[in-house]
């Protein structure tokens, strides 16, 4: 791999006799990166927005009865084929229309925010778990264990995602949620691992590490204790701006016809049959597809904000 | 007088031409900074001039405005976010802020030019040193590639930089700390400028390396007989190389001397201050003096002087009356020439 | 240089090596049988399927059937489909030029619009046509591909009649322009937000002062210090992204029926045809590996702070 060679800015700028002293007006209080980001976070219209909105989403995971009666598989093929939304019929069954086989879009669109919600937050959450393990224990040890798990990573890494989960999930005859999630997880912790690998590199010879270690901690010790929570920031930038990534794979994938089956209910799936209606009646396919750009959205919004904030050098 | 002499291959003439008096005169300049925490007044008032062949120092802290007026002369503010509301800046009789921007682009480089503090970030890292010189020859004399080259070559053995003609397509990071502020040099001197502003042309470097760039500055100021403004928050750099000081705090010129005096008799407790924190051998021993408190806030600048919160003699009346530069004389009041203080005890500070 | 090259392409075989072996024993070692696909749901002897697995040579041991495929790759042979009977590298040689062509038609759309727009934006930061961008390409980014591929075949089939829902000629490059738009605005979205970014960072940084202060013309300092300070980081994203485009292709290809790899590859998934999934994918690994080799070389060539190591 090329690097670049240290930029070493010369470090003996310790003041010569004589010199004022080159203080910047004082901070009013001394606040940690954390802190700072929830400082600016909370400021920004575009956090609150999204944050807002995946809070709605997280609702409709768990409580999808508090937004309608209705059942997403309840198909009435006789009174309701293709019916068009009746926009003032607002949180209504027929809000939203009905699709090619009679089924209210509007409780479909409420169901169906669980598979995205589940797949987005349950892939990020493995791959997090699984990179930074990886990466911490490459950056850390260093030597042949760093050159094995490094290749290893170029291995995973040089499958295209979309190709290796495709493959992954043809195998399975019963796709549920956790077989997605699993799959998308196998093959999505490259990201991560790399950049564990090279917050704990850049860390590790930071001066604290290198006096924890001279007073005799122990290897887990100073990981969990002193590399970990220094090395985290990075990581959750990554992580958060992948989770909508990961949405946008379960209805891509549920759409091919390789991610959930019915009688799962997924955006990705509705956007599958509303293709064949697309001349005659496209909000069977344009509201689903909305439905999984906004939220993907809402977590990309997210992951900006909280990218902006965590990293203080694009303030 | 017209700024455009495009294919002028014999210098400039130096010093008066149709125009006398000052080379670089600053007249009342005020820069401030909108920001999101509000308008900082980074200049407020400062007046000083600079004549051809001579030095002088601007001495301050950070904030103080020291650098901030010499972008506004040199016309590389950020504007927005800056501003000039009010002030002049004469170069060789005529205001460069009333000047379109293409003028002011031709005088950039060639007529006055500038050193910045940190080479490493200061010069192009993708581009080589022979062609970031060699830019200067193209751009402004309208000289091909190759004589450009031959051009850069001749200036960085001019700056003392060995093996110029082996080095002339290494790239910046290839260099030391020291042959890099030296190429920044070579680069402001290219065109024979009439004034060079040096903004802590040394900081950046050792101790040892400082003396030797500091001696080669000198030494090329001398032969091209051009002005100097030389930007430091060090006192050790200023005595040597300076003819006079101008000391600055909080946007403001609070002190004006020349430098052997400025040294021997403070006339503004700020300056004062300074000189006294300076480690003394014969002190040894003694706990070394330091200002206290913080340099002010520029977009709360204190009321009346903005030294009063951090002066050990401030009475009422500093902290009501802003104090005007005062010109300073002997006690039986004969006038010192080129001295000036913005103190409203001036005379207790250098007499008493 | 030359070693340099070297070392890389040598550490290549490995990965190489590697992730084919990881696609051909998800292929092969996961549950599914290609023979059994074959079959259909019509009822079967026993003993014809196990003579079947015996000829292709399936009821060898997993490695040892990998080890006969990439003996054979290396002879130029792909193997042979068992439903179809025709050879891989048929259906290779009839697809990749289809997905050449989109890719790279996508590849100069991302380029040329992606870097354009992002120039525009980066020039003049935090203004309303910055602002502008960041939104549309915000929302680009979260429209997955198969809901920016409906939306066009909506608007530019349906409502305005300009095209053909779906591509009747995989090959003509008219026909091939609404595919390569849809698969090229993910690219194109990221690659502006990374100009623009870059050039907003390097706009600020401190040799743009110097050319300021050197006397420059505006045009010489964009045009020769920023852009070539603020290209860099673009240039390597644009490599890495050529192997993106081409399984993004898979969807794209899907939607406007364009007979390239992607649909090559999803059919045969569908029919768990081993031999074609894995050298298809194996080719793309390649291109990939390829690319990416590229890139750092490229890199290199445009940074002179990059060392090679």
């Amino acid at each position: 791999m090329p690097e670049k060679t240290a930029e070493k800015h010369v470090t003996d700028k310790a003041p010569a006799p004589g010199a004022v002293a080159e203080a910047g007006p004082a901070p009013a209080k001394a606040r940690s990166l954390w802190s700072d980001a929830w400082h600016d976070l909370r400021r920004n219209p575009m956090f609150l927005v999204s944050s807002a909105l995946i809070a709605l989403l997280l609702v409709m995971t768990f409580a999808p009865g508090l937004f309608t009666s209705a059942s997403p598989r309840d198909a009435d093929l006789a009174e309701h084929y293709l019916q068009p939304p009746n926009w003032g019929h607002f949180f209504a069954p027929d809000w939203l229309g009905y699709d090619g086989q009679g089924r209210s879009i509007y409780a479909r669109i409420v169901y169906g925010a669980r598979a995205s919600i589940l797949v987005g937050v349950g892939v990020t959450v493995l791959v997090t778990i699984l990179g930074t393990f990886i990466g911490m224990i490459a950056g850390y040890f260093g030597g042949w264990i760093d050159s094995l798990l490094s290749r290893l990573t170029d291995v995973f890494f040089g499958i295209p995602f979309l190709l290796g989960a495709l493959v992954v999930l043809t195998t399975f005859e019963n796709r549920t949620v956790w077989v997605v999630i699993l799959a998308l997880a196998f093959l999505g912790w490259t990201q991560i691992a790399r950049v564990a690998r090279g917050a704990v590199i850049t860390v590790k010879q930071a001066d604290y590490v290198v006096a924890a270690k001279a007073l005799g901690a122990s290897t887990g010790r100073i990981l969990m204790k002193h590399i970990l929570p220094n090395a985290l920031a990075p990581i959750i930038v990554v992580a958060t701006i992948a989770l909508g990534g990961y949405i946008a794979a379960e209805a891509t994938l549920s759409f091919l016809g390789v991610g959930l089956a019915e009688p799962a209910v997924s955006w990705g799936l509705d956007v599958s049959t509303g293709r064949e209606q697309l001349r005659n009646a496209p909000f069977t396919l344009i509201i689903p597809s909305v439905m999984v750009s906004i939220t993907v959205l809402s977590f990309l919004m997210f992951g900006d904000a909280v990218r902006n904030a965590l990293d203080p050098k694009l303030r | 007088m017209t700024i455009i002499d495009e294919t002028a291959d014999i210098p400039a003439p130096r010093g008066s031409e149709d125009h006398t008096g000052p080379l670089l005169e600053v007249r009342d300049l005020h820069v401030e900074f909108h920001t999101r925490d509000g308008v900082a007044k980074a200049v407020n008032g400062v007046n000083y001039s600079v004549d051809a062949g001579e030095t002088l120092a601007v001495l301050g802290e950070s904030g103080s405005g020291k650098s901030v007026t010499a972008q506004a002369v040199m016309g590389i503010l950020d504007m927005p976010p800056g501003r000039i509301p009010k002030g002049e800046i004469l170069f060789r009789g005529q205001d460069m802020l009333k000047m379109s921007g293409e003028e002011r682009r031709k005088i950039r480089g060639r007529r006055i030019a500038m050193i910045f503090q940190d080479a490493l970030s200061s010069l192009n890292p993708v581009l080589s040193v022979g062609y970031q010189l060699g830019e200067m020859f193209r751009v402004h004399e309208g000289l091909s590639k190759k004589e450009a080259k031959a051009k850069a070559i001749e200036m960085m053995d001019r700056v003392k930089i060995p093996a110029a003609a082996a080095r002339v397509n290494d790239y910046p990071h290839q260099f030391s700390g020291g042959m890099r502020q030296r190429i920044m040099i070579a680069m402001a001197l290219a065109l024979e400028p009439d004034l060079i502003i040096a903004d802590e042309p040394t900081t950046a470097l050792d101790v040892t390396v400082q003396a030797q760039v500091m001696d080669l500055l000198a030494e090329l100021q001398r032969e091209y007989h051009m002005g100097l403004i030389l930007i430091t928050h060090d006192l050790g750099v200023v005595a040597d190389v300076a003819d006079k000081i101008a000391v600055m705090y909080a946007g403001r010129i609070v002190e004006r001397a020349p430098v052997h005096e400025l040294y021997k008799r403070p006339a503004h407790p700020y300056t004062k201050g300074l000189l006294d924190s300076i480690p003394r051998l014969d002190q040894k021993g003694q706990e070394l003096y330091a200002i206290k408190g913080l340099p002010p806030n520029l977009t709360r600048i204190p009321s009346g002087c903005a030294f009063n919160p951090r002066c050990p003699q401030a009475q009422d009346i500093c902290r009501t009356d802003i104090p005007p530069l005062h010109g300073v004389t002997e006690q039986d009041g004969t006038e010192l020439p080129g001295r000036a203080s913005a103190c409203h005890f001036w005379k207790e500070t250098i007499h008493g | 240089m030359g070693r340099y090259v070297a070392r890389r392409l040598l550490q290549m075989i490995p990965v190489f090596i590697g992730s084919t072996l990881l696609i051909f024993l998800m292929m092969y070692a996961l549950p599914g049988d290609p023979v059994r696909a074959l079959m259909g749901d019509q009822a079967f002897d026993p003993a014809v399927v196990a003579n079947i697995r015996k000829d292709l040579g399936l009821d060898q041991p997993i490695l040892q059937q990998y080890a006969n495929y990439l003996g054979g790759l290396f002879q130029g042979d792909f193997g042979t489909e068992i439903g179809s009977q025709r050879p891989v590298a048929d259906i290779i040689a009839d697809a990749f030029p289809v997905t050449i062509r989109l890719t790279l038609f996508a590849f100069a759309f991302t380029v040329f619009v992606g870097v354009g727009l992002g120039i525009v934006a980066g020039l003049r930061p935090d203004t309303l046509q910055d602002r502008g961008l960041l939104t549309l390409t915000l929302v680009l980014i979260s429209m997955p591909s198969f809901v920016l591929g409906f939306l066009m075949q909506y608007l530019f089939a349906f409502q305005w009649q300009l095209t053909t829902p779906t591509v009747r000629d995989s090959m003509n490059f008219g026909e091939l322009m609404l595919p390569a738009i849809v698969l090229g605005s993910l690219s194109l979205a990221y690659v502006a937000r990374l100009t623009r970014t870059s050039m907003a960072e390097n706009l600020r940084a401190d040799y743009m002062r110097t050319a300021v202060a050197k006397g420059l013309p505006k045009r010489r300092i964009v045009g020769v210090h920023l852009m070539r300070n603020s290209l860099i980081p673009v240039v390597t994203f644009l490599g890495t992204d050529i192997g993106n485009l081409m399984t993004g292709a898979i969807v794209t290809e899907g939607i406007f029926n364009v007979k390239g790899v992607g649909n090559a590859i999803y059919e045969a998934l569908i029919r768990r045809e081993g031999a074609t999934v894995v050298g298809i994918a194996s080719l793309i690994v390649l291109v990939y590996l390829a690319t990416s080799l590229l890139v750092d070389l490229l890199y290199a060539v445009l940074d002179p702070r990059i060392r090679y190591a």
